[in-house]
């Protein structure tokens, strides 16, 4: 085992597939010559060259388009968005262009491609660079989804992102490219895409978490486990197409779940699992599935009521407490 | 305008009806008095009228529905008038059920807290977690048995494992697990709830005692074969021995006023009736009624005979009204077709005493010495002790067993009846 941060972790992943397959390049805003807004790409371009870690001018709508054409015609882009609050003037070209060509043209077109960039809450970077997109990319069929929450998780599923036939939306975070940790050495390492993670096993309450929000699970776990519980906890990793059968398995069990989701919280992530679970598992649940969210408001400047605006682990664990009548 | 129809109060003692069937549809014409739906009582099955004309806008009630006196069952009116503003008013106040809901409620989260629970608080049901449920059907408990110790006092699984591992006084009823050994639940009937609620407020507010004789009916036996050659010949209906009681209890209720009456706590009084109308229990389909045979101490047996038969034909068929099966002073039941050699029966409120007939048997008995082949039927009289104590029971029954034993007395005493 290695011990690697995240940003090193995806940028393995990248390079190993990139020595492995010729037709994968990388773009994106920044990718090349500077290495990276977040560094991830760093010493890339020397590696590839310029025909295969490309700069894009600050035109997401154009370089998401140009990755759908060279994908049509038989390349594996990865495109990198500086942040996935940039690639909201690129989503028709990836609601109505990815996610539905395949199904249009009877698979005559597929998409080999990954969109990949920083997800969710980043600091004090006020409304409009703090959203979280896991949702709103999960409505549509065509789509799937990934959310990692650890370096290993990073490496393998982006692998695997690369080498699907199918347009993958994959979502790291600023907050969590630093972030360390032990990643398997194992030649050509991939992590099947669809498979949730049981991070913690338990019998008392099953906390379901993603990417930044699994750590507030994990913590509210520990803090049960110094009450004496011993909690469950689920990354889902992939939010579409989602493990279902984990997670109902998990709660069938504990009869009761907390979810930690940090988007807003009206049709989101939360929303669909809470959902599954009462439409799975009704005659199981001991109370009604919690949930904590971010709050129901774009996210504010002041640093203060940013912390006040996310999922804290204070929150998770009295959610929990709640559904297990504690309190 | 729309004019609300409302399930009617059809017997003194009804608290709700079943809508057994419709006799119109939506959009028909209707005139004041139609029938429009047919409705299943305590007593009988009834038809509904319209009061008013107009156009049937909308059932608001199915077959099946139980609803209160006063539930909406349809909305009569104009072509084309909305009915919503009558169905809110009586969902809202009158307890009828509500028309089923088309989606389940959305969550609607609060505002400043993200922990979602919802402090609605439910009244009149029982609140269990779906676990809940699930453990104490799979363990024979039932929910009224457990206390819940959730918010609002849900019962939740911690509930449902405490009460297991209590010790039951109960032996836990056994858990069938095999489809073929299941059980069919089947709708209580109003008649089954009149029943339920009469005689368990007979039994439980009336102390009732129990009184036996063993009647000697050799002579009965002969006369009714007289009669009934009689009745033959005359083209009348011939009596059963069960008629012949029914004379001769009434006959013997004249003689005895103290046994013919109501103890009407409510009032305060015993009331002491001046006529003897006799109710004759009659088994039909999933239950049974009590068509009265009036003023029976005036009729001869013939005429008893008679009226019975009529009544107990229409009460097979459920055509009986409500004012054929009440205000009887006395009641008799007969178990004898069944072989049935005696029992007590429970009084039928608001009489104070009730006869039990049992089978006619041979039996061996003693006369002036010697072991003769008899004929003797038992009969169980119990009593309510709070109206008739038991000296007072005693010599009415004396009197009724000495009526069938000299059945010639039933013509005599008629003759000094009231």
């Amino acid at each position: 085992m290695a011990e690697l941060q995240i940003r090193e972790a995806i940028r393995a992943a990248m390079v190993e597939e990139m020595d492995r397959d010729e037709n994968i390049f990388l773009m994106g805003e920044e990718v090349a010559e500077y290495n990276g807004a977040y560094k991830v790409s760093e010493g890339m371009r020397d590696r590839f060259g310029d025909r295969r870690v490309l700069d894009t001018p600050i035109s997401e709508n154009g370089f998401a388009g140009l990755g759908l054409g060279a994908a049509m015609n038989g390349l594996r882009p990865i495109i990198e968005f500086m942040t996935w609050n940039f690639a909201f003037v690129a989503i028709d070209q990836i609601i109505n262009n990815a996610a539905k060509i395949r199904y249009m043209s009877g698979g005559q077109f597929s998409f080999p491609i990954v969109f990949r960039g920083p997800n969710g809450a980043a600091g004090q970077l006020a409304a409009t660079h703090n959203t979280s997109v896991e949702a709103l990319y999960s409505c549509f069929p065509g789509l799937k989804v990934i959310s990692v929450s650890n370096p290993d998780d990073a490496k393998g599923l982006l692998k695997s992102a690369i080498r699907d036939d199918d347009p993958v939306v994959f979502l790291e975070s600023e907050f969590m490219y630093g972030m360390r940790g032990e990643v398997s050495e194992a030649e050509d390492y991939t992590i099947p895409i669809g498979e949730a993670r049981i991070a913690r096993e338990g019998d008392a309450v099953t906390i379901i978490g993603h990417n930044k929000s699994y750590w507030r699970a994990l913590e509210a776990a520990e803090m049960l486990e110094a009450d004496g519980y011993a909690a469950e906890v689920i990354d889902p990793r992939t939010i579409r197409p989602f493990d279902w059968d984990t997670v109902i398995a998990s709660v069938k069990k504990t009869n009761r779940c907390v979810v930690v989701d940090e988007s807003n919280p009206f049709a989101s992530v939360s929303s669909e699992i809470a959902f599954q679970i009462q439409a799975q598992a009704f005659d199981y649940l001991d109370a009604p599935v919690h949930r904590i969210t971010a709050r129901d408001t774009p996210a504010p400047y002041a640093k203060n009521l940013m912390e006040y605006y996310l999922p804290s682990t204070e929150d998770v664990y009295r959610a929990c407490r709640a559904v297990m009548y504690l309190d | 305008m729309p004019i609300a129809i409302e399930m009617p109060k059809m017997t003194d003692t009804m608290e709700e009806g079943v809508l057994i069937e419709w006799s119109v549809e939506e959009g028909d014409k209707i005139a004041a008095g139609d029938v429009i739906a047919q409705v299943e009582t305590d007593k009988a099955t009834m038809d509904v009228e319209a009061y008013d004309d107009g156009i049937l806008l909308k059932k608001v009630a199915q077959a099946g529905d139980a609803l209160p006196i006063g539930g909406l069952i349809a909305v009569l009116g104009e072509a084309g008038e909305d009915v919503s503003a009558i169905l809110s008013s009586h969902t809202a106040d009158d307890g009828a059920p509500p028309p089923a809901p088309v989606e389940t409620p959305t969550e609607t989260p609060p505002a400043p807290t993200n922990i979602g629970t919802s402090a609605a608080t439910f009244t009149g049901r029982i609140k269990a977690s779906p676990l809940a449920k699930r453990m104490a059907a799979d363990h024979g408990l039932q929910l009224t048995d457990l206390a819940g110790s959730g918010p609002g006092g849900r019962i939740i699984k911690r509930d449902v494992e405490a009460q297991m591992s209590r010790p039951s006084t109960r032996p836990p009823v056994p858990v069938d697990v095999s489809a073929d050994r299941g059980f069919e639940t089947v709708r209580i009937s109003q008649m089954r709830k009149a029943i339920a609620r009469r005689l368990a407020e007979s039994k439980y507010t009336s102390p009732h005692f129990y009184l036996n004789v063993d009647v000697d009916v050799t002579a009965l036996i002969a006369h009714r074969t007289a009669v009934n050659e009689y009745l033959e010949k005359s083209g009348r209906p011939k009596a059963s021995f069960n008629d012949f009681v029914t004379k001769a209890s009434a006959t013997a209720l004249v003689q005895h006023p103290d046994v013919n009456v109501t103890y009407a706590a409510d009032e305060g009084v015993i009331r002491r009736y001046s006529y003897v109308d006799v109710g004759v229990a009659v088994a039909i389909e999933d239950g049974l009624v009590t068509p009265v045979v009036r003023d029976a101490h005036r009729k001869n047996v013939a005429a008893i005979a008679q009226e019975t038969q009529e009544l107990a034909a229409r009460a097979r068929d459920r055509k009986l009204t409500p004012e054929e099966m009440e205000g009887s002073t006395f009641t008799t039941s007969n178990l004898g077709m069944f072989g049935i050699e005696s029992f007590t029966a429970i009084i039928n409120p608001p009489n104070a005493c009730i006869l039990a007939i049992g089978t006619i048997r041979d039996t061996p008995v003693v006369q002036d010495g010697v072991v003769v082949p008899g004929k003797r039927m038992k009969l169980t009289l119990s009593c309510d002790h709070r109206a008739v104590d038991g000296a007072v029971g005693a010599r009415f029954f004396a009197t009724l067993k000495e009526l069938l034993e000299n059945p010639i007395g039933l013509f005599l005493e008629q003759a000094l009846a009231i």
